[in-house]
């Protein structure tokens, strides 16, 4: 069957599709010129130096910010038109914000139940149920009822990853999730992280673990003065950078080998 | 950096946005104006409207009660502006006293408390009343004893004590860490309020702090009910007279432009602090 099936995406279209964006604020440009493809089950991992654009690409894949040229494409359908709905697009993206982001006046049930009960429709028991199976999962069934500011920051990372994952996104955004962290917290969130990859979670996430990055990743993406300077396998980028500037950028991040 | 043309799709784009602005603006206009148009139809339209018209909105008897509103007007606005400067000082004052650690200051926290409960339970009129007549009568030596000092005190005393509520709301609203942070730094509790925490906590609170002075500015009507001849007084005066309400709506013209540029200029204020304090942050 050949013609009936023009409209639908291809098979092999991504699942994300950047084309070309730019992004300033104000006379800083910010992106410029980044094109990137998501295969469902791939993990990005976007490296580079503070400023230099990983947090403001996430931002404007989950719409939070215009861009100024380009185009997003999510399952082939241009996300970046002003006429399609930003809340349609936002409920299949889920987002973790470095800072964590949860709202402190809701219990870790309520924070996680929020959406899937006030945007996806779900009713309450299913909601609960759903995220207390998910609590559990990340080791957080003791802290269901408790509100945000009693747990530590590991484990409001982890309610905050559960937040996400608990509207069943098709892509995850995570920005530097454990850069707020201290470094034997950081531990138990990548290990949910891996876990969540091996399961075939589609993600893309900006981080400053290298080793996380070399182990865990689909694909690494070095960013430099916004733009994505070189793509590649782990193996690839870790151990031989094309470019001189991403090797210097790795000598100094990287503990020195050996 | 290259020089960076526009793609055609992003130039599409901008259309677009242009005319879904555009067409934003057209409904919001033709929504404003079928809503007003029917309100004042249905006004203008109704039975009574040329009795209301002739009571209440006559031109002859605003022009002719005028002067003496504005005169009048005068003294409110002289109360407002003694009152408010005195109403910040003794309601930051009141605040901190409340907020006081120290043990030697309880007599001082409980005498806080104890004001505030106290005078915001009791109706500004009745203290307008009560202080107006009844302080001059004591002969106190040392303080005026004029009807104006007098009622001027009731107004300081009774909203010192809802401002100073708004203040501590503010000062409890700062995070525990920020008192932390200047712990830290080795500055005494006074100076963490002094350089920390109330700078904080007064820009969080304007707004709120507005909303009781524009309520300060109509409540300066009350001297009226002790014989102060302010504007509402004249109005009344003109009123019992004549036989026309209009006097009472100049009157509301006057408080209104009075208190709409105060709003706006606390509004403008606050997008500055806010620009400046939380830019790019979302």
């Amino acid at each position: 069957m050949t013609g009936s099936g023009a409209d639908l995406p291809a098979a092999g279209t991504p699942l994300l599709e950047v084309l070309d964006v730019r992004k300033s604020y104000g006379e800083r440009l910010v992106l410029d010129d980044v094109s990137l493809r998501v295969q469902p089950h791939d993990v990005i991992c976007l490296i580079g130096s503070s400023g230099s654009g990983k947090s403001t690409l996430l931002r404007c894949l989950d719409l939070l910010e215009e861009i100024d040229d380009g185009v997003i494409r999510l399952d082939g359908r241009e996300i970046s038109d002003p006429l399609v709905d930003q809340r349609e697009v936002r409920g299949r993206i889920g987002m973790v914000f470095q800072a964590y982001n949860l709202f402190p006046h809701l219990s870790v049930l309520d924070n996680c139940t929020l959406a899937p009960r006030r945007v996806h429709g779900l009713s309450r028991p299913e909601a609960e149920e759903r995220a207390r199976d998910l609590l559990a999962t990340f080791g957080l069934v003791d802290h269901v009822d408790k509100h945000p500011d009693r747990l530590s920051g590991g484990q409001q990372q982890r309610v905050a990853l559960v937040r996400a994952l608990c509207t069943r996104p098709d892509l995850l955004l995570l920005d530097e999730i454990t850069a707020a962290l201290d470094p034997e917290l950081v531990g138990e969130v990548l290990t949910i992280v891996r876990d969540l990859a091996e399961r075939g979670t589609t993600m893309i996430l900006a981080t400053h673990e290298m080793s996380f990055a070399r182990e865990v990743a689909t694909s690494v993406c070095f960013l430099s003065e916004g733009r994505i300077l070189e793509q590649g396998p782990p193996a690839e980028i870790f151990s031989q950078p094309r470019e001189e500037r991403t090797r210097r950028f790795l000598r100094r991040v990287l503990p020195p080998s050996g | 950096m290259s020089a960076w043309t526009p793609s055609p799709r992003e130039l599409e784009r901008r259309a677009l946005r242009r005319r879904l602005r555009l067409r934003s603006i057209a409904i919001a206009t033709a929504a404003s104006l079928a809503f007003f148009v029917a309100v004042g139809a249905a006004l203008v339209t109704s039975p009574g409207w040329p009795t209301v018209k002739a009571t209440f909105f006559s031109v002859e008897d605003a022009k002719a009660s005028f002067p003496a509103i504005r005169d009048g007007f005068w003294l409110n606005v002289k109360l407002f502006l003694l009152a408010e400067p005195l109403i910040l000082i003794l309601a930051l004052g009141l605040a901190l006293a409340r907020q006081a650690r120290a043990a030697w200051l309880t007599p001082l926290r409980v005498l806080a408390v104890a004001y505030i409960d106290f005078f915001r339970g009791v109706p500004t009129i009745l203290l307008v009343l009560l202080l107006a007549f009844g302080m001059p009568a004591l002969g106190l030596q040392g303080v005026p004893n004029g009807l104006f000092f007098w009622a001027l005190m009731a107004l300081v005393i009774s909203y010192s004590a809802y401002v100073a509520e708004v203040f501590r709301a503010g000062i409890e609203s700062i995070h525990p860490s920020q008192l932390a942070s200047a712990d830290a730094l080795g500055l005494s509790r006074a100076q963490a309020m002094r350089f920390v925490i109330v700078p904080q906590a007064v820009r969080r609170v304007v707004p709120p702090l507005l909303n009781d002075f524009i309520s300060l500015t109509k409540d300066t009507a009350l001297v009226s009910s002790v014989a102060l001849f302010d504007a509402v007084f004249s109005a009344r005066d003109y009123t019992a007279y004549n036989f026309n309400f209009t006097p009472y709506v100049v009157v509301s013209l006057f408080f209104v432009v009075l208190t709409v540029p105060m709003a706006r200029g606390t509004d403008y204020l606050q997008r500055r602090a806010m620009r400046r304090e939380r830019a790019g942050a979302r």
